[in-house]
């Protein structure tokens, strides 16, 4: 008897050790996990990258410039659609719903800007390959700003005259009717494009000119739109510190658990990955199409349309070289893997910016969760997802995670707001 | 049955009570990833991968070696390699037509970008344009290679941190 009694006691003592070493391999971090949460890390976000194909990226006048435009409502069809009202400064500049509302109702949800200087695409699809590329797309959109070009360049010639031309130079003189037209653009609306393509190319030009210089004011704005360091990151920075109060302090047990199914079992960190928590590439999550929408091929169509681009890196009205256009030149545009492939979302703020996906199909973060426990089957393309096997609680514990990576904006007070 | 015997046996159905009952009671706290990693729904990388960087051709042609213009291949980022061609006796290989594929095997997808050979730098060297990884994990770069008439190809590994 005293000989099981000793069985018992050993047995017992390696359950006390294997249960002590599961607790303490849950609390603390191996070399390789620190240096995945260094890279997640707001520090390891390099310095602003230049933008070779914007002459006025840098330049303080044109963000200056590009603030007023961004807020500025008469660059609309209906005078009430500005840069603004679907990117609201508070709402991390998107705008809270499933799709984004201009002058009619498009078909995908707004993306935030915050960060976007970092990213060689644009769009949940990329057909853009520059901020001042993106920013032009939806002013000539018939179901965003709906307005034109000409239009436009009238209005700049109306009330900003004078500092559009001292940022840009001589702007030419809009007022012959018959020479610019009231609405002329190259825009699939045929009357639209009609009256654009009878212009002079001389004409055409010159207001193409202004219009791509708006671009570059506002992405010269919207380059100063950075995230702020959320809790996240100063847990990252105790642990850098090897400061466990600064870590308890900044984050619960059960984000951190979070933290950690983040960047191993739910496989989360494939995609958002980078300081910035996304890949700023595409892949298809076989997120089911909304409902009332078409089949949505996502990069698929996007990689077309860059490639042709009238505002892309190597045409034009770039200012780059080709050699700073490598990621154009090398774009991957055919193949199965493009299919449904869409570009993951930051998930800085992502806790202030619901709904999710492209369409905004999933309210909450927990849905989105649900989705990727149990991805369904691809509308079009493959799904690059596993089943992930994620308990309820671990499924919360990750949400709770990303809830800690609001930290909000950093940028000029007065960029936030509309301009006085 | 001797009382001795009787001690073994008991002590060894409370042993293994106690284990399995253990195991239960520690799942919450381990979890599912120490039963088995067909569980983990996640597969880890060959253990015997030749990350080599420098490696004779599948049919023995060409000694090929890589190098990237920044230091480790980075994540995110697009950039260029080098890529060094010999023959077999190391005799370096010029006028080479080269082509890039390449993609995580097991992810089942391709590169991000379509990488292109677009210079020959002479002396078997070979400017290699659009590298990309956007994804941290085991990547595979093969390289067809034709010259002097004849072709191969090789594939490289790769694990990105």
């Amino acid at each position: 008897m005293k000989r099981a009694l000793l069985f018992l006691g050993g047995i017992l003592l390696t359950a006390a050790v294997i249960a002590w070493w599961a607790v303490t391999s849950q609390t603390s971090w191996s070399e390789a996990e620190k240096a995945t949460l260094r890279g997640l890390w707001i520090g390891s976000l390099p310095a602003l990258p230049p933008d070779p194909s914007n002459a006025f990226a840098d330049n303080p006048q044109a963000a200056e410039f590009g603030h007023k435009l961004f807020f500025d409502s008469r660059f609309s069809s209906n005078g009430k659609v500005s840069c603004a009202s679907c990117h609201q400064p508070e709402l991390m500049f998107t705008d809270g719903l499933p799709l984004a509302e201009g002058v009619g109702a498009t078909t995908r949800k707004t993306m935030t800007i915050i960060g976007t200087a970092y990213s060689p695409w644009q769009f949940w699809d990329g057909r853009k390959d520059s901020q001042w590329a993106q920013a032009l797309g939806p002013l000539e959109s018939a179901v965003e700003h709906g307005g034109t070009r000409t239009q436009y360049a009238r209005l700049i010639d109306e009330f900003y005259r004078a500092e559009y031309e001292s940022i840009f130079g001589t702007l030419p003189d809009f007022s012959d009717r018959t020479r610019f037209p009231e609405a002329a653009a190259p825009m699939d609306d045929a009357a639209i494009r009609a009256t654009w393509e009878a212009m002079a190319q001389d004409d055409r030009d010159a207001v193409t000119q202004v219009y791509v210089n708006m671009g570059k004011a506002i992405a010269a704005y919207e380059r100063l739109i950075m995230p702020a360091p959320s809790r996240f990151d100063q847990y990252v920075e105790g642990l850098i510190n090897g400061d466990k109060k600064a870590m308890r302090a900044a984050l619960t047990a059960n984000e951190v658990a979070g933290l950690r199914l983040f960047i191993d079992r739910a496989q989360c960190i494939n995609c958002h990955n980078g300081p910035l928590f996304t890949n700023n590439d595409f892949h298809n999550t076989g997120v089911p199409t909304a409902q009332g929408l078409e089949l949505d091929d996502g990069r698929a169509s996007g990689a077309m349309q860059v490639l042709k681009d009238e505002f892309n890196c190597l045409s034009q009205w770039s200012d780059a070289s080709e050699t700073d256009c490598a990621e154009l030149r090398f774009v991957s545009s055919e193949g199965e893997q493009l299919e449904g492939a869409f570009k993951p979302s930051t998930l800085r703020n992502i806790a202030e910016t619901a709904p999710y996906m492209h369409a905004g199909q999933y309210a909450t973060l927990d849905e989105v969760l649900l989705h990727y426990n149990h991805p369904p089957i691809a509308p079009v393309g493959r799904t690059e997802l596993e089943p992930l096997g994620l308990t309820a609680k671990e499924r919360s514990q990750v949400v709770a995670f990303l809830r800690s990576l609001s930290g909000g904006v950093i940028a000029p007070p007065e960029l936030l707001q509309a301009p006085k | 049955m001797k009382k001795q015997q009787l001690t073994i046996i008991i002590t060894s159905v409370i042993t293994t009570i106690v284990v399995i009952v253990g195991f239960i009671l520690l799942m919450p706290i381990i979890g599912p990833r120490y039963m088995h990693p067909m569980m983990m729904g996640e597969q880890s990388v060959p253990n015997s991968l030749d990350t080599s960087t420098s490696r004779l051709s599948d049919e023995g042609l060409f000694q090929v070696s890589w190098s990237s213009d920044l230091d480790i291949p980075p994540l995110n980022k697009i950039h260029s390699w080098t890529l060094h061609l010999e023959t077999a006796d190391g005799k370096p290989v010029e006028g080479a037509e080269i082509l890039v594929d390449g993609g995580m095997p097991q992810h089942g997808h391709g590169l991000p970008t379509s990488p292109k050979v677009t210079e020959d730098l002479g002396g078997g060297d070979y400017r290699v344009e659009g590298m990309k990884f956007q994804m941290p994990g085991y990547w595979e770069v093969r390289f067809n290679i034709n010259a002097n008439g004849q072709s191969d190809s090789i594939t490289f590994n790769l694990i990105l941190e």
